[in-house]
């Protein structure tokens, strides 16, 4: 998990700014005219689609084998073939839409699991707020590919949602330790304290009143889950620890690694999946700081 | 000062007290027979031999005993150092293997980390500098933090080792030599290690720039830098001050990136055929031996928490606020 | 003359357009003065007071001379605005509490910054010394870490490492609102005597607290969206405002001398004009109960009597 990436200053928690006092109209003015939001957007858009659409147009199976052997890039095989002859445009594109699906499940799961643990413990503080702090604090120290890797050689993985439940159950850690500092922060406020007199639930309070006046900060943190996901994925899948039968850019590295492309010279087997998720993850925390200089004004002025 | 390092030594011993009982919980929850399993994979043809390792992994998973027993048990193993006989290397040790490896790994990541910190803070706080070198450092900066590590080291095997042949692409030394305190030996050993360590290192690197470049900016915007700055103290001496101040969070940083960076040296060593943890937690998985696994599993937290522990008194140390809070000075 | 500032005028750039927080503001400072500037929040008295010392990053200057001591303060020039810094103008900022590097101790933070201005920090060793005993402290916090100070005691370390250089002008910007009514009274006290020991010569004290100025200042001027509404002697201005501003401004306070913080001018009705386009006329038209057709056209600032401006139709030429 990076937590670096993109989150400004980390561990210095900036506070989240309120989005609805500036207006929408200067956060799209400054957003319309960000060169990395746009960038990145961009990219992170050409390769979802690719990857939607790209199967569509590939009348066989990603595994299937179907043409000549170590065929480097033509016309005729985009990507070339593998040793065994599978078309690797074929499965790049269904690569990437696992991919996806595991950067959306495992950074999605681990989202809801590090805003909840977050916001309780932010907001309760006491007791609750010990514990789960020392919960949080006992995974974040426990190295989660090596947890995942015992964990899953021996229960076997079945298909991208376990991978997806186990990569969420281990990297939730950082976006708690984030979202509580924040939440702190925001718990202490005047309009927090009303609602609290009046009466209100917790579970309402912190959904319409903290997480709100940190959307932006909250958006930020699921993006860079999504990406460690997408990097958790990729080592699990390298290892030999993907899901069974399926496709993914981590699967294509571990069989090219596997089937020895590298002393054969095959660089159009390795090269693609590598560059898919670097591009995919790259340009997500390139957005990500884009994101962040849009709702925050100080970074705009550098 | 005690206090805190009281309480950072009690999460520690949480974390290893979890850490051994979900080593010891998976094997005997999970389905399917595990012994069955590792004596499939394990390639002895001697039926008297296999008979001897059916005994023992029998005895050692204990199924006759009850489960707080076998528990109890487990630690006392532990705690003499046993780890238990490894299925693939029958009979040899599990610690005995796992210790064979660990120079290797530790060889990789100790000066990639280290290096990796060190080289990474300048070059964030040089981007701080200008728009332009900014807008350069960043995106490099954050596309290195997205690579995957054996990504990259396939590239630099392919580049530099089989296609350019300046080194050496698989493997911790020649075969055709036996490791030895010999100039030849030494420089072997040196060509093998390079291309994993600049690999680990490149792909690290990144991300203390970014984080760098972020903690200085934060610095500079501070109101100490902008009172310096009203009072017409050179840019220096607020550089000074904010580059200081902004190293304080990276050492932080360094005990929340450790468990990336060793998972970049396992997956690094596997591409290159680097005989250190990560290859053996490979051959452990191809071969079913969940003893080597789970070995491997506490040797790497056990570095991890020893790490930790390390930088929190090295950040004692280097921050006055928490020398002075623990202290219990003034309010 | 310290200070001679003329129709100064300093614009914040934003999106949509300039914001006009000092439009043509012009004011004399006398040797050993002590001036308390007033105004609600967004008037452009905190603009004023960065304006004499350092333009931040929107900062653009449109117009207008400073001149102190008879020579002009350059203060679109960086490189030779960096000389008078802290050498003779100086600063109190309104982050005091955190305008001390967290990491080094105050006495090694001193000595850099003096080394780094020019100045051989033994040669005022003895002084800082003596300074720190004269507003309370142990000269034993040299040695200290801000976080091992209270409040007050950043306070004051900040005061003395402000005023070390005996500079001519202090611009103490909100320089006690942070603090307790009895820490802001000793701390308000410093000040005077400083100027009595002539550690500063004269001082722009910037603060939305009037009772503090009545006690500390010697002059008052009042701003008013980003205009000079009125100045004058502390006294007239508290007992005699001739401003209809500054008579609502005072009227509203509860009783003179007591401390109350910044609600005590939601006694005027209305809010000040926006400052991105300011309407044109005296600013103060559309909340004055005594405007008239008069105040279509902008009032000039006058001397209504000795060392008394205003900028009113209505204050009697």
């Amino acid at each position: 998990m990076s937590n670096v990436a993109g989150a400004p200053g980390a561990d210095a928690a900036t506070p989240a700014e309120p989005v609805a006092e500036r207006g929408r109209s200067e956060i799209l003015h400054f957003a319309g005219r960000n060169p990395k939001l746009l960038i990145g957007a961009g990219v992170v858009l050409t390769l979802l689609l690719t990857g939607l659409i790209g199967p569509l147009f590939v009348d066989h199976g990603p595994n299937e084998y179907i043409g000549p052997k170590n065929q480097p890039p033509s016309g005729e095989y985009w990507l070339g073939t593998t040793s065994f002859g599978q078309d690797i445009w074929a499965q790049f594109v269904y690569g990437l839409r696992s991919t996806f699906m595991i950067g959306a499940l495992g950074g999605g799961i681990a989202f809801l699991l590090g805003t909840t643990i977050g916001f309780l413990a932010g907001y309760k503080g006491g007791i609750v707020d010990e514990i789960l702090n020392l919960i949080t604090n006992v995974v974040l120290v426990l190295p989660t590919l090596v947890v995942l890797i015992v964990a899953v050689s021996y229960l076997q993985v079945e298909g991208l949602l376990v991978q997806g439940l186990f990569i969420g159950l281990t990297s939730w850690p950082w976006a708690a330790r984030a979202v509580r500092s924040q939440a702190l922060t925001l718990a202490n406020r005047d309009y927090v304290d009303l609602a609290r007199l009046s009466g209100r639930r917790t579970w309402r309070i912190i959904t319409s009143e903290i997480a709100p006046n940190m959307s932006s900060y909250l958006m930020m943190s699921f993006i860079l889950l999504f990406g460690g996901a997408i990097l958790i994925a990729a080592g699990l899948d390298f290892i030999g620890l993907g899901p069974a039968g399926g496709v993914s850019l981590g699967l294509m590295l571990e069989s090219s690694m596997q089937w020895s492309a590298l002393q054969l010279g095959l660089w159009w087997w390795f090269i693609p999946p590598g560059a898919g998720i670097t591009a995919i993850v790259g340009s997500m925390y390139i957005l990500n700081v884009g994101l962040d200089e849009v709702f925050n004004p100080k970074l705009r002025e550098l | 000062m005690w206090r805190y390092i009281g309480r950072k030594l009690g999460i520690y011993t949480i974390t290893f007290v979890i850490a051994v009982t979900i080593n010891w919980m998976i094997p005997r929850f999970m389905p399917g027979d595990p012994v069955r399993s590792m004596l499939n994979r394990a390639s002895v043809s001697d039926p008297e031999a296999l008979e001897r390792m059916s005994d023992y992994y029998e005895g050692v998973f204990g199924v006759d005993a009850p489960l707080h027993e076998q528990y109890l048990n487990f630690w006392a193993g532990l705690l003499r150092g046993d780890l238990g006989i490894s299925a693939w290397l029958y009979p040899e040790p599990v610690a005995d293997i796992i210790l064979r490896a660990v120079p290797f790994t530790l060889g990789l990541l100790l000066p990639a980390i280290i290096l990796s910190w060190i080289v990474g803070n300048y070059v964030g706080a040089f981007a701080a500098r200008s728009k332009v070198l900014d807008n350069t450092v960043l995106p490099v900066g954050y596309i290195l933090t997205a690579t995957p590590y054996m990504w990259l080291a396939l590239l630099l095997a392919w580049a530099l080792g089989v296609v350019g042949g300046f080194f050496p692409a698989a493997g911790g030394y020649s075969f055709a030599l036996t490791p030895s305190f010999t100039w030849p030996f030494i420089s072997n050993l040196l060509t093998h290690w390079f291309l994993p360590f600049l690999s680990m290192f490149i792909v690290a690197l990144g991300g203390w720039a970014i984080g760098m470049r972020n903690m200085i900016i934060y610095e500079l915007e501070a109101d100490y830098s902008n009172y310096l700055q009203a009072l017409g103290a050179p840019r220096r001496l607020i550089r000074r001050y904010a580059f200081r101040n902004a190293m304080l969070p990276q050492i932080t940083g360094l005990a929340v990136q450790l468990g990336t960076i060793i998972s970049g040296a396992l997956l690094t060593e596997i591409v290159f055929n680097y005989p250190g943890l990560g290859m053996l937690i490979l051959n452990a998985l191809n071969n079913r031996d969940y003893f080597i696994l789970q070995g491997a599993f506490l040797f790497v937290v056990i570095g991890v928490l020893i790490a930790n522990f390390i930088i929190d008194i090295i950040y004692v140390l280097v921050d006055p606020r928490t020398r002075v809070q623990m202290t219990g000075g003034a309010s | 003359m310290t200070l001679r500032v003329k129709d100064l005028k300093v614009y914040y750039q934003t999106l949509r357009g300039d914001v006009h927080a000092l439009d043509g503001v012009s004011f004399d400072l006398a040797d050993g003065e002590i001036m308390g500037l007033a105004g609600e929040s967004g008037c452009g008295k905190t603009t004023l007071g960065k304006s004499l010392i350092r333009l931040d990053g929107r900062m653009r200057h449109v117009g207008g001379t400073i001149e102190l001591n008879g020579a002009e303060v350059p203060i679109t020039d960086e490189r030779a605005m960096n000389p008078l810094r802290y050498h003779e103008i100086s600063l109190i900022p309104q982050y005091a509490m955190s305008a001390l590097n967290p990491t080094r101790k105050i006495g090694r933070m001193i000595n850099e910054l003096l080394r780094a201005r020019g100045v051989r920090p033994s040669k005022v060793a003895d002084e800082l010394r003596r300074r720190l005993e004269l507003v309370g402290l142990d000269p034993d916090v040299l040695n200290r870490f801000p976080i091992e100070l209270s409040g007050g005691m950043k306070q004051r370390v900040v005061m003395v490492m402000a005023t070390l250089l005996d500079p001519s002008l202090l611009i103490a910007d909100e320089a006690t609102s942070a603090l307790d009514v009895s820490t802001q009274r000793s701390v308000a006290e410093s000040m005077v005597e400083f100027r009595d020991r002539g550690f500063v010569k004269s001082m722009i004290f910037v603060t939305h607290d009037i009772s503090l100025v009545y006690q500390m200042a010697d002059t008052v001027m009042v701003m008013y969206a980003g205009q000079v509404a009125e100045k004058g002697p502390a006294s007239t201005i508290i007992n005699d405002p001739q401003h209809p501003y500054t008579k609502m401004l005072i009227g509203a306070l509860p009783e003179v001398g007591s401390t109350t913080t910044e609600a005590r001018l939601e006694g005027i009705p209305g809010t000040p004009p926006g400052l991105l386009k300011p309407p044109t006329g005296c600013r103060f038209k559309e909340r004055c109960p005594i405007a008239s057709e008069e105040c279509d056209e902008t009032p000039p600032l006058v001397e209504i009597d000795t060392g008394h401006w205003a900028a009113c139709w209505k204050t009697g030429r």
